[in-house]
């Protein structure tokens, strides 16, 4: 259960060797360790992640997940929540891809769109039903502004990103009634392994900063937030910009 | 019938007091014994547990997922017996109807807490204490018998001293996960009037407050004291100490006598949900506390009514509204007579932490009673009302820390964001009750979210 001043006791990190994910993990860890569940693919990333949160004194169990083997899902997702409920599930695995390529090689824009959007709406679909038998939890789901408004330079992991976003969003309001929420997190530009050597964006964050801000909203129950916060306005402001003046914007 | 399983349209989202971490569940309204077993006994994978009023500030009354079992319709008062004082009731009744209909015989609940919309249930379950407490004890003291249904559906009469008395004491203050209790006879005492002779003491710092209580309680059947938890400097914890006696018909003022057993509790006003976060804040704090010592001069030998003496909160209803959308928590926690320091320690922390309290409430504890999961032992209880927001968490954490390190324990009815670890050390009976508890429910049908935050089964 997620206690009066929103400390869950339980986490579940889909895409578990995440940097945004793990740091999410950490920033409720830091608090009072709990019970964590790590669904990815075995590495030697996965082994320092969970050797790192036991060393916080957290419990952590790992599922094997793939997120590009649906037919898995329901699998996965079930033992993932064997060990008991869950409070908190982040849905945080994505690729960036290379834009360049996706929208000229089918198969690459495929994989992107499978992993990004697929793969996020059948896990959205197999945790919301469990969450919805628990009668509580709390489901994040990390977008991207970049889904906001398709800009030449990554259209194609936006789109996916887009299509991620409305679903969640629309699930915000379906698992209402169930006594879940569902956050949707849109980061900007994140320093992370996914982004090493692009320039920076206006706003750049890190991953500590959006765990920051993924964690105050499922202690405060909202179900949209931007990461770093003044995004929003920056992002409500760019998709009413014209399109001849957004095209010679240097974003 | 009302305890068939769930159409969609029964869920309800529900919290408590506290108005913090609501979940859903699936809401049942018996009307008589027979319905509370039929519920119990339909229970699916997620369990089932009672609730009244929803005064528990945290979340014992609530399950997620699984089915709540709302008692406030089993409401019969069955009898009372002006010369013994024995009244035999449905655990939906509330503390409020009781009095009201008991007064008029000249019977007076012993045990009344900080407000009367609390059910018989709720006051065994929580084993709920009042301002009496160094003299009278806690609810479960009142207790003559009770009529529990337990998890195979069988409706069992309990006493504190018959066959099965390790169940009736494991059911006062088990928080409802023995069983639900559906009828109780309750012990009342005998008063000739419905007022009390209130004491009031100004006293402008917390050693003086707390010296005060030590030294002459015994005097009085309640006492009680408020204090300033804003102000700081060498008048640190100044207070407000009331302590008072029921008043004799001969001591009541002539315009009084005509209707000495009349029961004087107005509800003026109901808070409307409009409240933003933040209402509570360092100013508005410092106003109300600045306010709440000035009106209450030294005074002795003051008539006041119920209200004005007990509850005067219970003049405004939903007041837990104005804390507005984020909602509170009380932390509450008693320590041993000779760890009063931890008083003055907890404050000193909570003001460096920046929290307001508003209402803070401390009192000396008698003797405790035998139930396992009760509440009171002798000592200190000091209780804070901190509105929910950032850093609240650690703060109760620290809190915590120096709680259980003086040999203390926190109040179940007020908790919602310990641990388990926390409980398991605050009450050392634990696993005796767990025993009692897996005997009489071994598949584990009664199961609240705070059994699961907690880990109480």
């Amino acid at each position: 259960m997620i206690d009066a001043v929103g400390n869950p006791q339980s986490i579940l990190l889909l895409g578990g060797t995440s940097e945004i994910g793990l740091a999410v993990v950490e920033a409720f860890a830091s608090d009072r360790p709990m019970r964590v569940v790590l669904a990815a693919r075995p590495s030697p990333r996965l082994d320092a992640a969970r050797a790192r949160l036991e060393g916080r004194g957290c419990t952590v169990e790992t599922v094997e997940f793939d997120a590009t083997d649906l037919a898995s899902h329901t699998d996965v997702v079930q033992k993932s929540f064997a060990g008991g409920d869950v409070d908190v599930a982040v849905v945080a695995f994505g690729l960036l891809g290379d834009n360049e390529q996706a929208w000229t090689d089918a198969a690459h824009a495929v994989e992107l769109a499978q992993v990004n959007y697929t793969a996020a709406v059948s896990v959205g679909v197999l945790v919301a039903d469990r969450m919805k038998e628990q009668g509580h939890g709390s489901l994040v789901a990390l977008s991207s502004v970049a889904g906001e408004r398709a800009r030449r330079s990554n259209f194609v992991y936006g789109s996916t990103k887009a299509g991620l976003d409305a679903f969640y969003s629309g699930l915000t309001e379906a698992l209402r009634p169930h006594g879940v929420v569902v956050t949707v997190v849109r980061p900007g530009f994140v320093h992370t392994k996914m982004t090493e050597g692009m320039k920076a964006a206006p706003l750049s964050t890190t991953p500590e900063a959006v765990a920051e801000v993924v964690a105050d909203a499922v202690r405060t129950r909202k179900e949209l937030v931007w990461a770093p916060a003044p995004l929003r306005f920056v992002m409500s402001a760019l998709r009413h910009v014209p399109r001849p003046i957004f095209r010679r914007l240097p974003i | 019938m009302s305890s068939q399983p769930s159409p969609a349209d029964q869920q309800r989202r529900l919290h408590g007091w506290g108005r913090t971490a609501p979940s859903v569940a699936e809401v049942v309204t018996p009307r008589d014994p027979e319905e509370v077993a039929a519920a119990v006994l339909g229970a699916g994978p997620r369990g089932v547990i009672a609730r009244g009023l929803g005064r528990s500030y945290g979340d014992p009354a609530q399950n997620a997922g699984g089915r709540v079992v709302d008692m406030t319709r089993l409401a019969r008062i069955h009898s009372i017996d002006a010369a013994s004082g024995l009244v035999d009731v449905d655990a939906g009744v509330s503390l409020d109807t009781l009095m009201r209909a008991a007064l008029p015989f000249g019977l007076w609940l012993p045990v009344l807490p900080g407000t009367r919309q609390v059910t018989i249930g709720g006051a065994i379950g929580a084993d709920i204490h009042g301002k009496a407490h160094h003299v009278v004890g806690s609810f479960g003291n009142h207790v003559e018998s009770l009529v529990l249904v337990t998890a195979d559906g069988a409706v069992r009469e309990l006493t504190p001293d018959g066959p099965e008395s390790e169940l009736f004491w494991a059911t006062v203050g088990g928080m409802g996960l023995t069983g639900i209790v559906v009828r109780a006879r309750l012990k009342l005492h005998h008063v000739e009037t419905a007022y009390f002779l209130v004491d009031t003491d100004q006293i402008d710092n917390l050693d003086d407050l707390m010296d005060r209580q030590t030294r002459d309680d015994e005097k009085y059947a309640e006492s009680v004291s408020w204090f300033d938890a804003v102000t700081t400097g060498p008048h640190f914890g100044r207070g407000i100490l009331t302590r008072a006696n029921h008043a004799s018909l001969s001591e009541l003022p002539e315009k009084l006598r005509d209707k000495p057993l009349k029961f004087d509790a107005p509800q003026l006003l109901t808070v409307p949900d409009v409240f933003p976060p933040g209402m509570l804040n360092k100013l508005t704090g410092r106003i109300f506390s600045e306010l709440w010592y000035r009106k209450s001069p030294t005074k002795h030998g003051v008539v006041q009514n119920i209200t004005q003496f007990l509850h005067p909160l219970d003049i405004i209803g939903e007041w837990n509204r104005g804390y507005g959308p984020h909602g509170f928590l009380q932390y509450q926690f008693v320590v041993p007579p000779s760890r009063g320091d931890v008083v003055r320690t907890v404050l000193e922390r909570v003001t460096a932490a920046g929290k307001v309290s508003a209402l803070n409430v401390l009192k000396r504890f008698g003797e405790g009673n035998r139930a396992p999961l009760s509440f009171p032992r002798p000592g200190w209880t000091l209780c804070l009302d901190i509105p929910v927001g950032r850093g609240l968490g650690e703060l109760c954490d620290e809190l915590d820390a120096i709680v259980l390190d003086a040999g203390g324990r926190h109040y179940l009815a007020k908790e919602s964001r310990t641990s388990a670890e926390a409980i398991r050390r605050g009450y050392p009976r634990l696993d005796e009750w767990r025993k009692v508890r897996a005997a009489v429910d071994p598949e584990g049908v009664f199961a609240s979210d705070m059994s699961r935050r907690l880990e109480l089964v």
